[in-house]
């Protein structure tokens, strides 16, 4: 039975829970022993069994008196940047050590408040910067999937939303939430296997979601299914006074457009989104897209987004400008490390040396540097202008097409300790993810096939501001059409 | 315009990041090899353009400047490495 009700969708454990063929402290049980048979993957930074336990029998409780919201009952994984109250909250950095928040972030108290399960914080990159999870604090995550059985190597699980990604995909969470930046959502879901959702900027509230880059950073659901994205976004979003960029617009129900019916949609396809280089199996994989959207009727057209390559760049100055001036509150005084100098000077470099890790550190000073005085204009100012441009590409293809469809990644995983010595070789790896960061466009990534080496590749749709709902319509079209059912070689009850 | 040791600690010190001496020639590096790559957006014509101010086409929204929160110092004061009676502590700035 383990196995069985560990391989439920969201959606299946949410009809399962409210009919009564399974219990909600029945299933968080189940997830909190595959938990800990899963360890080695590293996917959790502090695991909540009995915080997980009692949520779940109040669920009980709550599905008994037919007063279950969205989410009842169904255990996830909640990122390491989401503040929780009295839950150790970490950023996976040594700077924030102990940090017990005095309150909860809204994303998350709106997925209590619909009934979710807590079974723990899921590790990340530090601070959210990386692709890979392997600038973690708390050590890397692995991703579950390998190229065979025989095969040794670890492989790493994308990032930042590493832990997020790994742990659902081996069925240790129904679902976990994520945040993206620049893919930090996508990329690991293509990486894992499974379902990845950036909203539109402005959707879901960042309200107790450490802070990245504001103008950039979204909240969004990792999820097996596209409908379980569907269920679980909604549960995430509204309009938050607390977050002044938060929109005060009413949140459809998004698992009601998954009709399947594409006739009349036209899809565009960027021509400058094949880039030199792009292995065989990920073009093939893209052109396979494009025939499954014409078979649900649509209309595939090939589109100019010019500025595409400038997209990466300029982020490479907006993310590190902002980041530089989020992170200058970790000084030793207000919470986590400190580590004491002679004056408050050296206090503030110990501590800032000692906390940060390599990677938050190279761009805290890129940021310093393009922030600092005679470098602005050049090049803040700058990649301002450039995101504008980059905006009015994707403005202009909305007059043509109403979503868009690309691959997710350049790649599939890599394995752990491959590109660290080269940052840029990196960054690279959300090539295609950034321009829709950059324009705050909603985006998903479904699981659409394995790479020639047996590893998960994904595709990308991106969409117009606030139509999350033809994104997730588009996203069930491919998904049902890939037919996905590969599984990872590490996999809980399997 | 490249980074050379002199600029980098500069900027470390801006940022309030310590780099200990003999780190500052490898990160001028690093930092160069960036910054590098990021100098072809001089490519992009942006002649007329306006920076984005704001990704998501909006007006801030107003409210009452009214207090809508406080009276916690203890929630406030609860995660200080080091605090006394309602203070933050730092080392002496005053000689």
């Amino acid at each position: 039975m383990s196995q069985e009700i560990l391989s439920l969708s969201l959606s299946s454990a949410r009809d399962a829970l409210r009919i009564g063929d399974i219990g909600a402290v029945e299933l968080t049980e189940a997830y909190i022993a595959a938990v800990e048979t899963l360890r080695s993957l590293n996917a959790f930074i502090t695991e909540t069994p009995e915080l997980a336990l009692e949520m779940a029998k109040a669920s009980e409780a709550r599905l008994a008196a037919n007063e279950g919201g969205a989410m009842e009952g169904i255990p996830i994984g909640m990122k390491d940047l989401f503040c929780t109250e009295d839950v150790l909250t970490t950023a996976a950095s040594h700077i924030l050590d102990g940090f017990l928040p005095t309150y909860e972030s809204t994303v998350s108290a709106n997925l209590w408040n619909a009934g979710a399960v807590m079974l723990g914080k899921t590790n990340l990159d530090e601070f959210a910067m990386g692709s890979s999870n392997m600038t973690s604090h708390y050590g890397s995550v692995e991703n579950p999937w390998r190229t065979s059985e025989e095969d040794n190597k670890k492989y790493v699980p994308g990032g930042s939303s590493g832990g997020s990604a790994s742990i659902v995909a081996a069925h240790g969470a129904i679902a976990a939430t994520g945040t993206d930046t620049g893919g930090s959502i996508r990329q690991p879901a293509a990486f894992c296997g499974i379902v990845g959702m950036k909203p539109t900027y402005g959707r879901c509230s960042r309200w107790g979601v450490i802070a990245f880059a504001s103008s950039l950073d979204q909240a969004g659901p990792l999820t097996r299914t596209v409908r379980d994205a569907a269920i679980m976004l909604g549960a995430m979003a509204g309009h938050d006074p607390k977050d002044s960029t938060s929109m005060n617009l009413p949140v459809p129900d998004y698992e009601a457009s998954l009709s399947g019916d594409l006739k009349g949609m036209r899809i565009g396809v960027p021509k400058e989104y094949r880039i030199d280089g792009t292995p065989a199996d990920i073009e093939a994989l893209w052109d396979e897209g494009v025939d499954w959207l014409k078979s649900a009727g649509a209309e595939v057209v090939e589109i100019s987004l010019p500025h595409t390559k400038y997209a990466l760049p300029a982020y490479y100055i907006v993310a590190p400008a902002e980041a530089s001036s989020n992170l200058a509150r970790y000084d030793g005084v207000r919470f986590g490390l400190r580590v004491d100098g002679n004056n408050l000077q050296e206090m503030y470099e110990n501590t800032r040396s000692a906390g940060f890790g390599e990677e938050v550190q190279r761009r805290v000073m890129i940021g310093s540097y393009v922030l600092s005085a005679g470098y602005y204009d050049a090049y803040y100012l700058k990649a301002q202008k450039v995101r504008t441009r980059i905006a009015d590409d994707f403005r202009q293809a909305w007059d043509k097409v109403d979503a868009i469809l690309t691959p997710t990644t350049p790649s599939a995983a890599f394995a752990q300790g491959e590109k660290m010595d080269d940052p840029i070789a990196m960054y690279l790896n959300d090539v295609l993810t950034v321009p829709a960061s950059m324009a705050g466009l909603p985006a998903i990534s479904v699981p659409s096939g394995l790479s020639k080496d047996n590893l998960p590749l994904g595709l990308h749709v991106i969409g117009k501001p606030f139509d999350e709902a033809t994104v997730l319509k588009v996203g069930q079209v491919i998904e049902n059409a890939a037919g996905f059912t590969a599984k990872p070689q590490t996999i809980a009850g399997g | 315009m490249a980074l050379d040791q002199e600029m980098v600690r500069r900027i470390a010190t801006l940022a309030r990041i310590k780099v200990p001496e003999e780190n500052l020639a490898p990160l001028a590096g690093e930092l160069n090899n960036i910054i590098g790559w990021i100098e072809q957006l001089s490519e992009v014509d942006t002649d007329g353009v306006k920076p984005m101010t704001s990704v998501v086409e909006t007006v801030a929204p107003q409210r009452e400047d009214v207090v809508t929160d406080g009276s916690a110092p203890e929630k406030v004061l609860k995660n200080a490495p080091q605090a006394e009676t309602y203070f933050y502590t730092v080392p002496k700035v005053i000689e």
